[in-house]
């Protein structure tokens, strides 16, 4: 799905300015814990997108790392100033969600989005 | 661990201070940017960042300074990490996933799950770690350029 139709289905604000609202966006994943999206991320970096609550610079960078489609911050969470620089630097779309995380996922999932990973192993 | 030191291309040391946790992140972005400028393939790129991050991550929780090394190989990409603080008493424990000594500060920024040093494992060909407590930490690893085995 589009990044616009996100936008949509979670009446979510985008705060990068320019950011590109046509990108093709297929994959999710949820996490609080960037320990978890470093050990976890996978597939299309540039397809995925990130739901998360952290809101401090490392979340760029790690969001950088895996090129990542974009990131959304749900519980209506507003990055810091530096954070919000970070991503326009790194072209990393940033939107707001007012949803929590659980309503957030199962908005995004019902409407089509698949899990970047589906299941760990051993897990 | 590949040596053949007269065969590396490029070579470039950041610094990382102890205990900035709000640029945390900042030197592996940068390796992986001259990564991508010099035309890696993507998966190469995505390993060798994400060992970087954890690596960088660690100086940062629980060093009081270090550096990163970043050399380029014809055959593969080698990260040095040496810093100086408290160490790793038993780094065989360290390795374990979940075991983490990580304060409270660290854990409110994401971090601190246990996972990090697994993580640069699972993600390099070849990987040391040593470390003397109370004096730092001494980790390299080496991700093979013909050699795409991993994920």
């Amino acid at each position: 799905m589009k990044l616009r139709e996100i936008r949509d289905i979670l009446t979510a604000e985008v705060i990068t300015g320019d950011a590109d609202l046509e990108k093709e966006i297929k994959y999710g994943f949820a996490a609080d814990l960037l320990s978890d999206v470093l050990a976890l991320a996978r597939g299309s970096g540039a397809q995925t997108l990130l739901i998360t609550g952290i809101i401090h610079p490392q979340v760029i960078y790690a969001g950088n790392i895996f090129d990542l489609g974009a990131i959304i911050f749900v519980r209506g969470k507003r990055p810091t100033e530096a954070t919000l620089q970070l991503a326009i630097e790194n072209q990393i779309p940033l939107l707001v969600a007012p949803y929590i995380m659980f309503e957030t996922c199962g908005r995004l999932y019902q409407h089509g989005l698949s899990p970047s990973i589906a299941k760990v192993k051993n897990g | 661990m590949a040596e053949a030191e007269e065969n590396i291309r490029f070579h470039e040391m950041f610094h990382i201070e102890g205990g900035n946790f709000m640029s945390a992140g900042a030197i592996s972005s940068r390796v992986k940017n001259i990564l991508k400028k010099a035309g890696f393939p993507g998966q190469i790129i995505r390993r060798t960042s994400i060992a970087a991050f954890e690596a960088e991550m660690n100086v940062i929780c629980y060093a009081n300074q270090g550096n990163l090394s970043l050399f380029i190989a014809p055959n593969f990409l080698k990260v040095v990490v040496k810093d100086e603080g408290i160490g790793i008493p038993d780094v065989n424990l360290a390795m374990r996933e979940g075991y983490s000594t990580a304060t409270e500060k660290i854990r409110e920024l994401g971090f601190g799950a246990g996972m990090g040093l697994s993580n640069i494992k699972k993600n390099t060909d070849e990987m040391i770690l040593t470390s003397e407590s109370g004096q730092g930490t001494h980790l390299e690893f080496v991700i093979y350029l013909d050699n795409q085995k991993k994920e």
